[in-house]
């Protein structure tokens, strides 16, 4: 039986083409799934952040619909963003140190200000000010636990006088105008960890915090798509088609600004072609044909594009049902696309050794903490978050204020 | 007016939470710098590290592959079994080009069974058809601008002032990114301890008046090793500078690696 079980373990091993570094045979790849969900969860929180600022900042009314709903879901990826991180340290008892005693010279230093300045700062506040006259409205109506709830999170302040809900909207805009360049922050630096590592041909590139950034907000748009048309699905609810338009308006144009950066990344690695470009292109090639040229290029690019940018020139022609269908493709591809990218980055970053002469096979385990359990249990847990979340401050059964504007019925 | 009020109150009692984690990220900062004077590396008490700068040199052309060295540093410094090394050996065999083939040069094969702890098997490309063959050991280059102390996100790695590079056990998290950064291959995160562990010297010998386990058990002297603020008669490493022209490993990364090397070929990296 032992035999039987190390048997399988010993499969488990990587094996390796050419020479790696002995360090790199036993321990490759160093990081694996849980950092490639890291970036993943972020970049989706980032994105959905900055498609909530488009009602917010740049008034795009039709959107209003989902504003709460992306907000929503970006705290709750927010609240687990730091999770696989957490869990792939050596050492997670000492994760404070990283806060408390940082080495400013890090790029991993700064995550833990720039995770907290998103989390206190920013959205936590900003949400607030947003519910803090829809709390105090229902901690009057609801009885039991839920009334007590919503009380609380009023913290006492239930002034929701005329002049009070116009401070609210402006500490809320202003708060949404810090939170976008906060959440390119939070992304960016995400990208600088991977792109500050000169060591590596894969990684060490100036182009990848700005690559991070537009894929962020492409994953992140695409997942408010995907949570907007699976909530109105839920609950019995016709989609406001004007609003689901323009976010996959958005969506394309994200999409295809994302696309040419990779784009341009890629013609410069093949046209400088430096040292170790024989070995990337040997990588892209082989080990990481099925997510990188059918995943991330094919169906996490290639057809969405396809699919959006079909529908800005024929909207009109094309009737809401099949629309809907294509909208809600293009969403679940563009969030696959995504994390086939950050495995690319990830992954593809460790399955060649940095004596340039060697490649590695990765084949991920099932059980333990880098295995596929692990990784959905990861990914599945914002969902259920954002349920909880939903249920309680997007409840159907409580009544709805505008979100944005102070309401005139208060005005005393 | 009372509610405005309350809303001020929540917003300043926010505002002073807030600086009060500054405040204690500053204190702990600044506990961090004196510990880091105190960090546990291993030297007696009364060594001072300003009053030395110690350096390693590799002379490739004497080494023999038969990998004492990196048998040593393992029972020395306690490395765990298996595929970790805080130092190897790697075996270059560059192959004559094919007759006809306009090369100047045939394939380069590199290998390093078991770091070369038990020396090398015999090449699998004929004696006849070698054009080159050569070891090269590896360990810590020492960099000048390390690129793992600069990314280590808490500090635990450091430039200690003799010219070595040290990383604190106590105060590592085992996030990795250090293994990530060197551009040698020289970390690996210990599955013992689950932190970053990487050739110190033998830092609890040299500040002991010792050489390196690595040196010491050199047959050939293949490893050079000394003091450069406090030179010795005839000191070996002064002549390995006199004596050789040298080459750093991936000199284009900036690192300023502070290990030179002396008989190299360009196939090594």
């Amino acid at each position: 039986m032992t035999n039987a079980v190390t048997n399988v373990v010993a499969e488990l091993i990587p094996h390796f083409e050419g020479y790696v570094y002995p360090n790199e045979a036993t321990q490759q790849p160093l990081w694996s799934i849980l950092i490639v969900l890291y970036p993943y969860i972020t970049g989706l929180v980032a994105g959905a952040f900055i498609m909530a600022s488009l009602v917010r900042v740049f008034n795009v009314k039709a959107l209003e619909p989902v504003y709460r709903l992306s907000m929503l879901t970006a705290f709750a990826f927010l609240l687990c963003a730091p999770l696989p991180l957490l869990f792939h340290l050596g050492h997670p008892e000492r994760c404070f140190e990283v806060m408390m005693t940082p080495h400013l010279t890090s790029p991993m230093a700064i995550f833990g200000f720039v995770y907290a300045w998103y989390l206190m700062a920013v959205l936590l506040l900003e949400l607030w000010f947003d519910y803090r006259r829809d709390f105090v409205e229902w901690s009057e109506v609801t009885p039991g636990f839920r009334g007590t709830l919503y009380r609380l999170f009023t913290v006492g302040v239930t002034d929701v006088s005329d002049p009070a809900l116009k401070l609210d909207f402006k500490i809320g805009h202003i708060l949404s105008v810090v939170g976008i360049p906060s959440a390119f922050l939070l992304h960016g630096y995400v990208g600088f960890i991977f792109g500050s590592v000169k060591a590596n041909p894969w990684w060490g590139n100036a182009l990848m915090p700005i690559i991070f950034i537009m894929s962020a907000m492409v994953s992140g748009i695409a997942l408010c798509v995907f949570n907007y048309m699976v909530l109105s699905w839920v609950r019995r609810k016709a989609l406001d088609m004007k609003c689901l338009d323009v976010m996959c308006m958005f969506l394309f144009y994200a999409l295809v600004v994302d696309a040419a950066i990779e784009g341009l990344d890629w013609i410069h690695r093949i046209y400088s072609a430096e040292e170790g470009f024989q070995v990337i292109q040997y990588m892209a090639r082989e080990k990481l044909f099925y997510t990188l040229s059918l995943g991330q290029v094919t169906l996490g690019t290639l057809v969405p594009l396809l699919l959006l940018g079909s529908l800005q020139l024929l909207r009109r022609r094309v009737p809401d049902l099949i629309r809907r269908r294509m909208y809600f493709a293009s969403g679940a591809l563009i969030l696959l696309g995504v994390l086939a990218m950050r495995w690319n980055v990830v992954i593809g970053g460790q399955t060649f050794s940095k004596s340039l002469r060697g490649v590695m096979t990765y084949k991920m385990e099932f059980a333990g903490l880098e295995g596929w359990y692990m990784g959905a249990a990861l990914l599945l847990l914002p969902f259920i978050i954002l349920t909880v979340f939903v249920k309680i401050f997007l409840s159907e059964k409580l009544p709805s204020t505008a979100p944005l504007e102070p309401h005139p019925a208060h005005a005393r | 007016m009372k509610s405005w009020l309350s809303r001020r109150n929540l917003l300043s009692r926010l505002s002073i939470a807030a600086a009060g984690l500054l405040a204690a990220s500053a204190a702990r900062s600044a506990k961090a710098a004196v510990q880091k004077v105190f960090a546990s590396s291993g030297a007696p008490r009364g060594y001072d590290p300003a009053m030395h700068k110690w350096r390693m040199a590799i002379d490739a052309n004497r080494c023999i592959g038969c990998g004492l060295c990196a048998e040593a540093c393992k029972k020395e410094n306690h490395v765990p079994e298996g595929q970790y090394f805080r130092t190897w050996i790697e075996r270059y065999i560059i192959a004559k080009p094919k007759p006809g083939s306009g090369e100047a040069r045939g394939e380069t094969l590199v290998d390093s069974p078991s770091g070369g702890m038990h020396g090398f098997p015999e090449s699998i490309v004929p004696n006849a058809e070698i054009q080159h063959s050569f070891f090269v050991p590896k360990l810590c280059n020492l960099c000048e601008h390390s690129p793992c102390v600069q990314v280590c996100p808490v500090g635990a790695t450091f430039d200690a002032p003799d010219g070595t590079v040290l990383i604190d056990p106590k105060y590592c998290i085992g996030c990795g990114f250090c293994i990530q950064a060197c551009p040698y291959g020289c970390r690996f995160l210990s599955p013992v301890t689950k932190t970053a562990e990487k050739c110190t010297l033998c830092y609890h010998r040299i500040t002991r008046g010792l050489k390196p386990a690595c040196v010491e058990v050199c047959p050939t002297q293949a490893r050079v090793f000394g003091d450069l603020m406090n030179p010795v008669a005839d000191d070996p490493l002064q002549q390995f500078y006199q004596n050789n022209l040298v080459q750093a490993l991936k000199p284009h990364l900036g690192t300023k690696p502070r290990v030179f090397y002396a008989g190299i070929d360009k196939e090594v990296r």
